[in-house]
């Protein structure tokens, strides 16, 4: 293969025929107050492991309802349920269960 | 029908009969040398229109202009000189070879209508660097709207038609419009940049079928910035590869495009996707041929394929000519213009020609 200086770059965009939506729909019906999330990142930045890990709360969970599950069984261990991202969320969404659910999806 | 056909006028855009300036482009003389002489020869001698080609014309700075190297003042004042030029040569009709030029007179011209002291300034600066004076053009077109305009004037000359010869079907073409043709200016596009159909156009009328596919309407891949800096082209040709991917199921037999980057990007593209993914996207491994819309009306007209240069695209499309049944000579397809025949270019390792 000839070498060209640059490599052709992966599209970030979701092919939503080849995607499973199953479990991100799954896990609303579960945690339904995760219908209201707006995103604003609270329980990111009061997330205790996320202040020592690269685990962070929001990015897990947008991946989880894009269903870009790859690795997210991992990260997902890095949480401590400790719950302090429910007392800062402005919401009222239930965290800790979305954590917890999300864990019982991937190896279910 | 009445009110679609009402709507439809909407979208419609004012093109002149004749006597039209011509605009050549600064690249495509290199990667499709062929197509400002056909479109030129089609004009006069098909059409028998007046159209000036003047031997002082220059760069509009686009290429520079977009990539943020020349700034608006000078590309104005550039632009201004090409104008000059018309004015000169007593012609209001304005017609560039290139879409990313088009964008820019487009730009210009429309700077120039919301801020009457830009156009003053530019007026100084071109006087004060080359004592010229211009008028804007009546009329700004691309030449593909021309070749739109006169499709079915151009229908009976032709000797050809867009249908397979061996299965008596409509050919199936991948139609690709450059972003700077409508998509910054929408009325200057005909079908705006909602509906274009300036090649969809041409593709019906001589009888070939236009393909509907996902990724119509996405940019090729050229984005200027995306591709100047070699470290960046991984942008530039994964946009090629998602458009490419995007039709690759509807089995498109040839692409047309307007636009000089993106008749070129979509054609070498294709060679560097296949040497690094080995991967084409036609069954048999030859790829899909790209053409000019000049390419397209004069091999459809009968001009020599050699004479229109199609020998120097990276996808060659001797198997396109056979499926519309035109009539070349092997043998003459490196021949120069001295009779001598050219060396063989290298062949790719794997894209089939």
């Amino acid at each position: 293969m000839k070498k060209f200086g640059f490599t052709i770059s992966t599209p970030r965009n979701l092919d939503l025929d080849a995607t499973q939506m199953d479990r991100a729909n799954e896990l609303l019906e579960r945690v339904p107050s995760l219908n209201v999330c707006i995103g604003c990142g609270a329980c990111t930045a009061t997330c205790s492991a996320g202040m020592f890990t690269s685990f962070n709360i929001r990015r897990v969970q947008t991946l989880f309802r894009r269903g870009q599950l790859e690795e997210l069984d991992k990260q997902l261990h890095s949480c401590m349920l400790c719950g302090k991202c429910m007392l800062v969320c402005p919401r009222g969404i239930n965290t800790r269960q979305m954590v917890i659910e999300m864990r019982r999806l991937l190896n279910e | 029908m009445e009110i679609q056909q009402r709507y439809w006028n909407q979208y419609q855009k004012e093109i002149a009969d004749d006597h039209y300036f011509y605009e050549r482009s600064c690249i495509r003389q290199t990667f499709f040398p062929g197509s400002e002489t056909a479109f030129l020869n089609i004009l006069r001698n098909e059409l028998g229109k007046d159209i000036c080609d003047n031997p002082h014309q220059h760069t509009c700075t686009g290429i520079g202009y977009h990539s943020d190297v020349v700034p608006f003042e000078t590309t104005m004042t550039i632009v201004a000189r090409l104008f000059s030029l018309m004015t000169e040569c007593g012609y209001e009709n304005y017609v560039p070879s290139c879409v990313t030029s088009f964008g820019v007179f487009n730009e210009v011209v429309s700077k120039w209508n919301e801020d009457p002291e830009l156009e003053a300034r530019a007026r100084q600066y071109l006087w004060e660097a080359t004592k010229r004076e211009f008028d804007k053009p009546k009329n700004l077109v691309h030449p593909s709207d021309v070749i739109y305009k006169f499709r079915f004037d151009l229908k009976p000359r032709m000797r050809y038609q867009l249908v397979n010869r061996y299965t008596g079907k409509p050919l199936r073409v991948v139609e690709h419009i450059g972003c700077h043709y409508a998509k910054i200016f929408p009325e200057t596009g005909i079908g705006k940049a909602e509906f274009p159909y300036v090649l969809a156009g041409m593709i019906e009328a001589w009888g070939g079928e236009v393909v509907d596919y996902p990724e119509r309407r996405h940019c090729c891949g050229f984005g200027f910035r995306q591709y100047l800096v070699r470290e960046n082209r991984g942008y530039s040709v994964a946009n090629t590869r998602k458009k490419f991917m995007s039709m690759e199921p509807y089995e498109p037999d040839f692409i047309v495009a307007n636009c000089p980057g993106c008749a070129m990007f979509m054609d070498k593209w294709q060679y560097t996707i296949a040497e690094m993914e080995n991967k084409t996207f036609d069954k048999e491994g030859y790829g899909i041929p790209v053409l000019t819309y000049e390419e397209l009306t004069g091999l459809l007209l009968g001009y020599d394929p050699w004479k229109l240069g199609l020998q120097l695209h990276q996808v060659q499309s001797e198997r396109l000519m056979d499926k519309i049944g035109i009539v070349y000579n092997p043998s003459e397809k490196y021949k120069g213009i001295s009779g001598k025949i050219l060396p063989m270019p290298e062949r790719p390792e794997c894209l089939k020609v």
